[in-house]
């Protein structure tokens, strides 16, 4: 039975691994270059003080080849699930020829374990050696990503570490019960992408953050987390803050909420998302732009003012804790899928 | 001898439609059984209770002395040939074969290999290029080598070439003979199975209208042709399968044990198709009453 199952696998099989190798030796070639030119850098800036620019910089040059590989990592489950999982049953129900191969002296049981195994496995090992040669090969940009693009924020994560093994082995799983289910290829595999593409979504917007119960703490303002100051001439004049998705000192954060609170840790926040209103004279002091240094002072104004950022985060160090539990979770609902299926198999199926 | 296939009250219904009901056979062991009836009476559905392909919503049915499909002994024991003779279109000739071996305890890898010589199949070829005969006889060739004590056969040659039809049929009967096992095996056209089958089930309607051997069924049916008559005045011995009348003349098939002595009928001996085919008629004359009888 295993050689039958891979009788049939090997020609996708053989595709992927070709293009897994690729990837990889693309990735040799460039990753400890990458690596060099990142320490160098470093090493550079740490001297003048001026590492913003150099990240800045650096993620810049690599910004394309960043996008491309973690987009890899995130197709491959899906592609998985649709042409590994949902044909896996469709297909031979199509055909017939389950009627076939159940009737060899082999019971279904024992084919689907077999099949599910098998694939299942090959499926999991190909989405784990390319999260993990990604998170190698990129580890360099993630240190050096904007705040938006952190090792933590919700499509990073999900193209690093170990969890892209988890989204395989769960969107294979459901393509072959979706497929015995709906018995029909082409809309088995539509449905399978439907479910996936949900579950991908929900597991970031709703589950994800409440992994561990995030941190709340209030930090000064600084060039990490504002992206500017500006003057509002509404209603006497006010001054504006945007604040950006980061928090000082915690870089590489997923930043889950921000706002700006006054000096007795009232919000002062305006209606538009990300922006902060600082109650202070735009005519007179540091803070005017008439002002002898122009705008340059106010931040330090607005500091000692009591405004803080207040800030709702995961910080990095959770990224292999919350790989694991993600993973976790995945094979939780790869097994409960997996028990269906079988269910399914012995008691409706024929 | 045992039973190779033993119903009760066997049921299956899909939704709420019933494909089979109240099939109670009993088949003993060392013949070839040819199950007929037209499109859509049920036989697919029987076979497939036979294999455990299919689970009863109703009754019962033992093969073999086991539960189909229950176990990989009971499955080894059992060659299943599925309509239109299904096999996978990307792997080979020789592929199949090896599946089988992989697949089956019993596997009889040298009858395998001598009848795709026979059939000059090349091992190399896929068998999605193979012609419909080919396919059906590659897929004869896993029943058969899987070495069953009973092999099931669905509509196999339903959709071959004359010539291809009777080259399948001789090869079957040639491995039936060489290896002693049971055959079970549907068509919709009697023609098929009248030189291979010693054993017949007709079946009608998702109901099985008669079963027996084909010797005693021709003995005990007879056509009666003789001036009009009433059936309430047959002998109460003689069922009537079918009627036709004209104004003058009757024509009766019947069934019964003893001689019939009346002068005033001409019998005749029913042929095969003749007797499946008054099945089939008393069938759809049922039917015909009862919708009269509800339209009134």
């Amino acid at each position: 039975m295993i050689w039958l199952t891979w009788r049939q696998l090997r020609g996708s099989a053989a595709m992927m691994a070709a293009v897994l190798v690729i990837l990889a030796v693309a990735l040799a070639l460039t990753g400890p270059d990458l690596a060099s030119d990142y320490t160098a850098g470093i090493a550079a800036c740490a001297q003048d003080d001026t590492c913003g620019r150099f990240y800045d910089r650096f993620f810049g040059a690599y910004d394309l080849p960043f996008m491309a590989v973690s987009l890899v990592v995130l197709l491959l489950p899906a592609l998985v699930g649709l042409f590994w999982g949902a044909p896996l049953i469709t297909r031979e129900l199509e055909a017939g020829t389950h009627l076939l191969v159940w009737n060899q002296s082999i019971t279904r049981g024992r084919w689907l374990a077999i099949k599910l195994g098998l694939t299942g496995l090959v499926a999991m090992a190909a989405a784990g050696v390319c999260g993990l040669a990604v998170t190698w090969w990129s580890d360099p940009l993630d240190k050096s990503a904007p705040a938006g693009l952190a090792l933590m924020s919700p499509l990073v994560f999900s193209a690093r570490g170990i969890a892209p093994m988890g989204y395989a082995a769960f969107a294979f799983v459901l393509g072959v019960t979706v497929g015995m289910l709906v018995r029909r290829t082409l809309p088995a595999m539509a449905l399978t992408l439907a479910v996936f593409v949900a579950i991908q979504l929900a597991m970031p917007l709703l589950v994800r953050p409440h992994l561990m119960p995030p941190v709340t703490s209030t930090f000064e303002l600084s060039a990490v987390n504002v992206d500017g100051f500006g003057i509002n001439r509404d209603r006497g004049g006010y001054v504006e803050v945007r604040l950006s998705d980061a928090v000082p000192g915690h870089g590489g954060a997923w930043v889950l909420s921000s706002k700006l609170v006054d000096s007795s840790g009232r919000p002062a926040t305006s209606p538009e998302p990300g922006v902060g209103i600082v109650q202070v004279s735009t005519t007179s002091g540091p803070c005017s732009p008439a002002g002898q240094q122009g705008m340059s002072a106010c931040p330090t104004e607005v500091n000692r003012l009591g405004y803080r950022q207040q800030a709702t985060y995961q910080p990095l160090e959770r990224f292999w804790p919350f790989q694991w539990i993600e993973t976790g979770i995945y094979a939780l609902l790869t097994l409960g899928l997996t028990w269906l299926s079988f269910w399914w198999i012995r008691r409706r199926l024929s | 001898m045992t039973s190779v296939l033993e119903a009760q009250a066997l049921g299956r219904k899909y939704g709420k439609r019933w494909a089979l009901r109240e099939c109670t056979i009993d088949i003993p062991a060392g013949h070839v059984v040819g199950l007929v009836g037209p499109n859509g009476a049920g036989k697919t559905t029987l076979l497939k209770l036979a294999c455990g392909q299919l689970e009863p919503s109703a009754g019962g049915v033992t093969v073999l002395g086991g539960r189909p499909a229950g176990t990989p002994a009971q499955l080894a024991r059992v060659g299943f040939v599925a309509q239109d003779t299904p096999v996978y279109a990307g792997l080979t000739v020789a592929d199949h074969l090896r599946l089988g071996a992989r697949l089956n305890p019993r596997w009889d890898e040298a009858m395998a290999r001598e009848r795709i010589a026979q059939l000059g199949l090349a091992p190399a070829q896929r068998a999605g290029k193979l012609s419909g005969g080919q396919r059906a006889q590659l897929a004869l060739t896993l029943g058969l080598a899987k070495r069953p004590e009973l092999l099931i056969l669905d509509e196999p040659v339903a959709s071959l070439d004359p010539l291809a039809r009777r080259e399948f049929m001789q090869h079957l009967m040639e491995a039936t003979v060489e290896h002693q096992f049971s055959v079970v095996l549907s068509s919709h056209l009697v023609s098929d199975l009248e030189r291979v089958c010693d054993f017949l089930i007709v079946l009608v309607d998702s109901r099985v209208q008669v079963a027996g051997e084909v010797d005693r069924l021709l003995a005990t049916h007879h056509r009666l042709t003789g001036p009009r008559r009433d059936p309430d005045r047959l002998p109460a011995d003689q069922h009537v399968i079918s009627a036709s009348h004209t104004d003058r003349q009757s024509t009766y098939v019947v069934r019964t044990d003893t001689p019939i002595h009346d002068p005033a009928w001409t019998v005749t001996q029913l042929s095969l198709e003749d007797l499946v085919l008054a099945y089939m008629d008393k069938r759809t004359a049922d039917n015909r009453r009862a919708a009269l009888e509800v339209q009134r």
